[in-house]
C-alpha cells in the first residue's frame, strides 16, 4: 500500500488521543510535562491557550481525553488528564501580566454576544487583544452561564470562576448583566457589526404525566440548580427523587443531600451501562450514599390531599426480540414515596427573541440552522456558538465553537471571506540529545492512577459550598505526570536510512513493529507479532526499504513512547520528535495584515 | 547500546502459549552490545523460537565462552540456566552439563573468535563428539570487543573498516562441521528471522549436535562496503538452498505443499522437518552434494544458507548414545547410585589392577 502519509497534520495529532480527543485541541501532554517540571504558570498559560478556562476545566471538564488516553489500553486507567489541569490552576502564581494585551485603541468594529457563558466569553477572549468593542448581554446578575447556575459550588467554588471570567471580563468587554434580549431583529438595529449568540440550551425538559402540574414540589433540574446557585432556594425535602440518570441528575442529588435531603434516589430507566453519567460522576454520587435504582419508568405522580407523597414506576425488565433489538417489558408497578421529585431528563435549546423573519433560518427541531466550521447562521454576521448551535454539549465544546466562531467575526468583520481559513499545522523537533538522551521522561512507569483526596463523608454537608475535591498536592500530582505516555513525542521514521536489522523490531516492549512484506492495510494489519486489530488508529506504513523492499509497520494502537526503537537504531532511521499542532485562532488570522499589531503599539 | 531497560508492559492481546506464557516472559536482561548488532536479533530469534515451542525456560540451560556473542545469553531467557565460561572452552562445560542432565534442551552461543580460533578444537571435538545441543555461531568476521580485526571466518578480499583488504583463507563452520560428522548443519541470517526461527526450533528438537552458522552483522565494524559480511552485502549474496519449516509432533501438518516440492523428515520425537525446495533442485541428506553446494556458492560469491546438511537417524548416535550417560538427571538419583560407597569402589578398583 501507498506510504503512510505522515506530512498531513492530523496524522501525528491524532497519534496523541487526548490532544486529537480534545474538541479545543488542548497540548495535553506538553502541559503536564510542564508540571512535572514544576513550571505551573507556564502549563496554565498553555492551558489557557486553546481552552481559556483551566481553572475551571480542571475542575468540571466532561474530559473527552480521558477516554482516548492511551494509558487507559495500556493500563488499567487513563492518565488523571483533568485534575492534572487543576493542579497547574491551583498551583500557579499571578499570571495577569501574561494575559494578551488589550490595545487602548479600537478597531473601530463593535460585536454584541449574547449571553455571559462560555462560548461568548470565548469570543470576547479572542477578539479583545484585536481591538474590538465587545457587548455583553446577560440576563442574569452575573456572568458565567451553566458554569454558574448549574455547576453547584462543591464541584467549582465561586472564586474559581470569577477569577477566570474576570481575566476576559477585565480585557474591556461592556457586560450588561441583567439585560434579557427580547428582540434580535431591534439588538441588529443597533448596527453592530456582528452579533454572537451563546445562549445555551436554557430550557430543561418536562415530564408531562398524570400528576405533574399539581404540585410545587416537583422540579425542573437545571431550573433548581440554578435557583440553588444564586440563593433563592436553600431547602429540600428528606425524600427526593431524581429523575434521569445524566450529569445534571448527579449534580441534583448532591446538592439535594446538601440541602437537607436525607434519602436522595436517583432513578434510571434503564441499566447501568446506559447511563448517561461519566463514571467518575456516578462514582461521586455514589460514594454520597445516594441510591442509583434501575430499570424504573416514570408512570404517574402520586398526590394525597393535594400534597406530593411518593411517585408511580413501571418496574421494566430488558430483553432482546427475536431481531436481536432490545425491548422492555413491565414486570409490576411500585410507588416510591417522596417529598420532593427533581426532572433532569435532559435539556432543550430555545430562541423566543428571534424572530422567524430576519433571514435566520431554522431547521430540524426548531434548531437554527448553522454552518458546522464557520458557525454563522444564515444571516450574515449572525453567529451561534455552545449549546446554542447544535444542542446541549458541554463546556470545552462551546470553547471550541467560541474559538471558530471569534476566527468567523474577525474575518467577517476585516471583510475577508469566512470561509478561506488557516489550515492546522504541525511542526516536528528532535528530542535527541545526546547518546542514550532524550529530552523527555522516556522510561515507562508503571505506577497506577492516582487517587484525588476528597473532603471527609461528615465535613463535606456542612455547607453547600465546600468543595469536595481537595485536588493533587504537588506530590501526587509528581507521580500522575509520570504515567504520561508522551504522545506527542512522536515514532518518526525515515525509510532511506533503514537497514532493517530488526533492532526496533525486538527491542519494542509492546511489539508494535515490524518489517513485512508489502500488501493491503488488512493484511499488513495481521502481519505484526500482535496483529493491529484496533482499527480506530492508525498503522504506519513506510515506503519500499532499500535492501529488500519490504515494509516497516507501527501499529500506533500501544505505542508508549519510550524511545528505545530509536534508541537501538544504529542509523537515527527512527528518531523521537515532539509534534506541536498549531490551531489557529483570531490571532492567527489577524497576523496576516498585523493591523492589530499597530493598535497595540499606539497604546 | 542502550541505557534504558525494556520496560515490562503487558500487551493485553499478547497471546501465551502452551505452558501459558507471553513472549516477554522469554527475554532477558537488558542488552548492552552496540544499537543494531545482529546478535540482538539472534537473542530475539532464539526467545521467539523457544516461546513457539512452549519451552519452561527453566528447562533451558545456556553456554557460552567469551566475545560480543557469548555475552547475549544473558538478554534471553532469564529464566533459564546458564554459564559464561572460559574463551573458546563453552564446549567443554557444555559437555559436563549435558552428561549430568541429558532432559535439558542446551543452547550453547558462541562467535566465530570463540568457535574458529581459540576454541577450534573444542568446537571440533563437540561435532565429532556429537553432543546433544543446539550450537549457534553469531558470525560477523571481526573481533567486535577489540576494535574490529579480521576473524578467522572473514572473506578473502573482505575490507575491514579502514580499508586493509584480508587475505587470509576463511574457515567456513559449515563445512568444518559437514566434514567433522555433524549431523544437523545450517546457516542463516540474523536479519532473515522467518528462516532462522523454524531453524533454531528444528535444531533444539535435533537427536544431536546442531550447528547453525549466523551471518550476524557487526554495526560498528562491519557494516560498510567491501564487506561480506554486512547487512547490505548478506541480504544481496544469501541464497536459500532449501526452506526447512519446523512442525511439532503435536501438529498436524496444515500448509499444503505443492506434490513433489516438499520433502518431509521426521525426527526422534515425532516432531517433523518440513523441507521446502527452491530454486535448487537440493538434497540436504546427501553429504557430498551438500559440500560441493556450499563450496560453490562460495565460489560465486553468494552464500549457502538454510538447513544444509541434515542426518536424522532413530540410533542413539549421539553422545549420550554412544557414551552410555543415564536418562535420569543425575540430581534425580538415588544417593545410593551417586555413591555406591567405599567398599564399592575398592572393588572396583581391584578390577582394574
Amino acid at each position: 500500500m501507498a506510504r503512510t502519509d505522515t506530512s498531513d497534520p492530523n496524522y501525528y495529532h491524532r497519534v496523541v488521543d487526548c490532544q486529537w480527543a480534545c474538541p479545543a485541541h488542548t497540548d495535553v501532554p506538553e502541559y503536564i510535562r510542564l508540571i512535572a517540571q514544576g513550571r505551573y504558570d507556564d502549563a496554565y498559560m498553555l492551558n489557557r491557550e486553546s481552552n481559556v478556562f483551566p481553572g475551571i476545566l480542571g475542575r468540571v471538564c466532561d474530559r473527552p481525553c480521558e477516554p482516548a488516553c492511551r494509558r487507559g489500553r495500556v493500563d488499567d486507567k487513563p492518565v488523571a488528564i483533568c485534575r492534572l489541569k487543576r493542579v497547574a490552576a491551583d498551583l500557579r502564581d499571578d499570571i495577569r501580566d501574561r494575559l494578551p494585551l488589550v490595545p487602548k485603541q479600537k478597531n473601530g468594529k463593535r460585536v454584541a454576544l449574547i449571553g455571559a457563558g462560555c462560548a461568548s466569553l470565548t469570543v470576547a477572549n479572542d477578539l479583545a487583544p484585536l481591538g474590538y468593542e465587545l457587548t455583553m448581554f446577560e440576563q442574569h446578575a452575573a456572568p458565567g452561564g451553566l458554569m454558574r447556575t448549574n455547576i453547584p459550588a462543591f464541584r467549582l467554588p465561586g472564586d474559581v470562576l470569577n477569577e477566570e471570567i474576570d481575566y476576559i471580563l477585565d480585557m474591556g468587554v461592556d457586560l450588561r448583566l441583567g439585560t434579557r434580549i427580547e428582540s434580535l431583529g431591534a439588538l441588529l438595529e443597533e448596527g453592530y457589526d456582528a452579533v454572537f449568540i451563546g445562549t445555551g440550551a436554557p430550557r430543561g425538559k418536562d415530564l408531562d404525566i398524570p400528576g405533574r402540574h399539581d404540585s410545587d414540589r416537583i422540579h425542573i433540574g437545571i431550573d433548581w440548580l440554578e435557583s440553588v446557585a444564586f440563593g433563592h432556594l436553600d431547602a429540600i425535602g428528606e425524600r427526593v427523587l431524581i429523575i434521569g440518570v445524566g450529569n445534571t441528575a448527579m449534580d441534583c442529588c448532591r446538592t439535594a443531600l446538601r440541602l437537607g435531603g436525607k434519602d436522595v434516589k436517583v432513578m434510571a430507566r434503564r441499566g447501568r451501562k446506559f447511563f448517561k453519567a461519566s463514571e467518575w460522576e456516578l462514582e461521586d454520587a455514589e460514594e454520597e450514599r445516594v441510591e442509583i435504582v434501575e430499570n424504573h419508568s416514570p408512570i404517574a405522580f402520586e398526590l394525597a390531599d393535594g400534597k406530593l407523597v411518593g411517585m408511580r414506576f413501571a418496574r421494566l425488565e430488558y430483553y432482546e426480540d427475536a431481531s436481536g433489538k432490545q425491548r422492555s417489558r413491565t414486570i409490576d408497578e411500585v410507588v416510591i414515596p417522596c417529598d420532593d421529585v427533581i426532572l433532569a431528563i435532559g435539556q432543550d435549546n430555545a430562541f423566543p427573541f428571534i424572530e422567524r423573519d430576519i433571514g435566520l433560518e431554522f431547521g430540524e427541531w426548531d434548531m437554527p440552522v448553522v454552518d458546522r466550521v464557520t458557525f454563522q447562521s444564515t444571516r450574515p454576521g449572525v453567529f451561534f456558538g455552545g449549546d446554542a448551535a447544535f444542542g446541549p454539549e458541554n463546556i470545552i465544546w462551546a470553547v471550541a465553537h467560541g474559538h471558530q466562531a471569534a476566527i468567523s467575526i474577525h474575518k467577517h468583520c476585516q471583510g475577508e471571506s469566512i470561509t478561506e481559513r488557516l489550515p492546522p499545522t504541525l511542526n516536528l523537533g528532535s528530542r535527541k540529545m545526546g547518546i542514550h538522551e532524550w529530552s523527555y521522561s522516556n522510561d515507562f512507569d508503571p505506577k497506577h492512577r492516582q487517587v484525588v483526596p476528597h473532603v471527609d463523608l461528615g465535613e463535606r454537608f456542612r455547607q453547600l459550598s465546600i468543595e469536595v475535591e481537595l485536588g493533587f498536592d504537588a506530590n501526587l500530582a509528581a507521580a500522575e505526570v509520570e504515567r504520561c505516555l508522551n504522545c506527542d513525542i512522536q515514532t518518526v521514521f525515515a525509510d532511506d536510512l533503514c537497514i532493517e536489522c530488526d533492532a526496533c523490531v525486538d527491542i519494542c516492549p509492546v511489539d508494535c513493529l515490524m518489517i513485512a512484506a508489502d500488501g493491503e492495510e488488512n493484511v499488513l494489519r495481521e502481519r505484526l507479532k500482535v496483529p493491529a486489530r484496533n482499527l480506530s488508529q492508525p498503522l504506519f506504513v513506510s515506503g519500499p526499504l532499500k535492501q529488500t523492499g519490504r515494509v516497516m509497520l507501527k501499529d500506533e494502537n500501544i505505542c508508549v513512547h519510550c524511545g528505545l526503537c530509536a534508541e537501538r537504531c544504529p542509523t537515527a532511521a527512527w528518531d523521537m520528535q515532539k509534534s506541536y499542532v498549531g490551531i489557529p485562532k483570531a490571532t492567527d488570522e489577524a497576523d496576516r495584515t498585523g493591523e492589530w499589531k499597530k493598535l497595540r503599539k499606539a497604546g | 547500546m542502550s541505557f534504558i531497560r525494556k520496560p515490562l508492559i503487558l500487551h493485553a492481546d499478547l497471546p501465551r502459549n502452551g505452558v501459558g506464557l507471553t513472549l516477554r516472559d522469554y527475554e532477558g536482561g537488558m542488552s548492552t552490545l552496540c544499537a543494531g548488532c545482529g546478535h540482538d536479533s539472534v537473542s530475539s530469534a532464539i526467545v521467539q523460537a523457544c516461546w513457539e515451542l512452549d519451552i519452561e525456560p527453566h528447562r533451558v540451560v545456556k553456554m557460552s565462552g567469551i566475545g560480543c556473542s557469548s555475552k547475549t545469553p544473558a538478554y534471553f531467557l532469564r529464566g533459564a540456566h546458564g554459564m559464561n565460561s572460559v574463551h573458546g572452552r563453552m564446549p567443554a562445560v557444555a559437555t559436563g552439563a549435558m552428561g549430568a542432565n541429558r532432559r535439558l534442551y542446551c543452547i550453547g552461543v558462541s562467535g566465530d573468535g570463540d568457535s574458529l580460533s581459540i576454541g577450534f578444537g573444542q568446537f571440533a571435538h563437540a561435532v565429532r563428539r556429537n553432543l546433544d545441543m543446539l550450537y549457534l555461531i553469531e558470525n560477523n568476521g571481526v573481533y567486535g570487543l577489540t576494535k574490529g580485526q579480521f576473524s578467522a571466518s572473514a572473506d578473502v578480499g573482505s575490507k575491514a573498516k579502514r580499508g586493509e583488504v584480508n587475505r587470509l583463507r576463511p574457515i567456513d563452520p559449515v563445512l568444518t562441521a559437514i566434514t567433522l560428522g555433524g549431523t544437523f548443519v545450517a546457516r542463516s541470517f540474523s536479519g532473515d528471522k522467518a528462516q532462522l526461527v523454524p531453524l533454531i526450533q528444528a535444531g533444539l528438537r535435533h537427536r544431536g549436535f546442531a550447528l547453525i552458522d549466523i551471518i550476524s552483522p557487526c554495526v560498528t565494524f562491519n557494516d560498510h562496503e567491501g564487506s561480506t559480511k554486512s547487512y547490505a552485502y548478506t541480504r544481496k549474496s544469501s541464497r536459500e538452498a532449501v526452506h526447512a519449516d519446523f512442525v511439532p509432533a503435536a501438529e498436524e501438518i496444515t500448509v499444503d505443499y505443492p506434490a513433489g516440492d516438499a520433502r518431509m523428515v521426521t525426527m526422534h520425537d515425532g516432531s517433523h522437518i518440513v523441507l521446502r525446495k527452491t530454486a535448487d533442485d537440493y538434497d540436504p541428506t546427501d553429504r557430498l552434494a551438500a559440500m560441493e553446494h556450499v563450496e560453490s556458492r562460495h565460489a560465486a560469491g553468494e552464500i549457502a544458507t538454510g538447513l544444509l546438511y541434515l542426518e536424522e537417524s532413530e540410533d542413539d548416535q549421539d553422545m549420550h548414545g554412544t557414551a552410555g550417560t543415564v536418562e535420569e538427571p543425575l540430581v534425580e538419583l538415588p544417593f545410593e547410585s551417586l555413591n555406591p560407597g567405599a567398599a564399592a569402589l575398592a572393588e572396583y578398583q581391584r578390577r582394574l589392577r
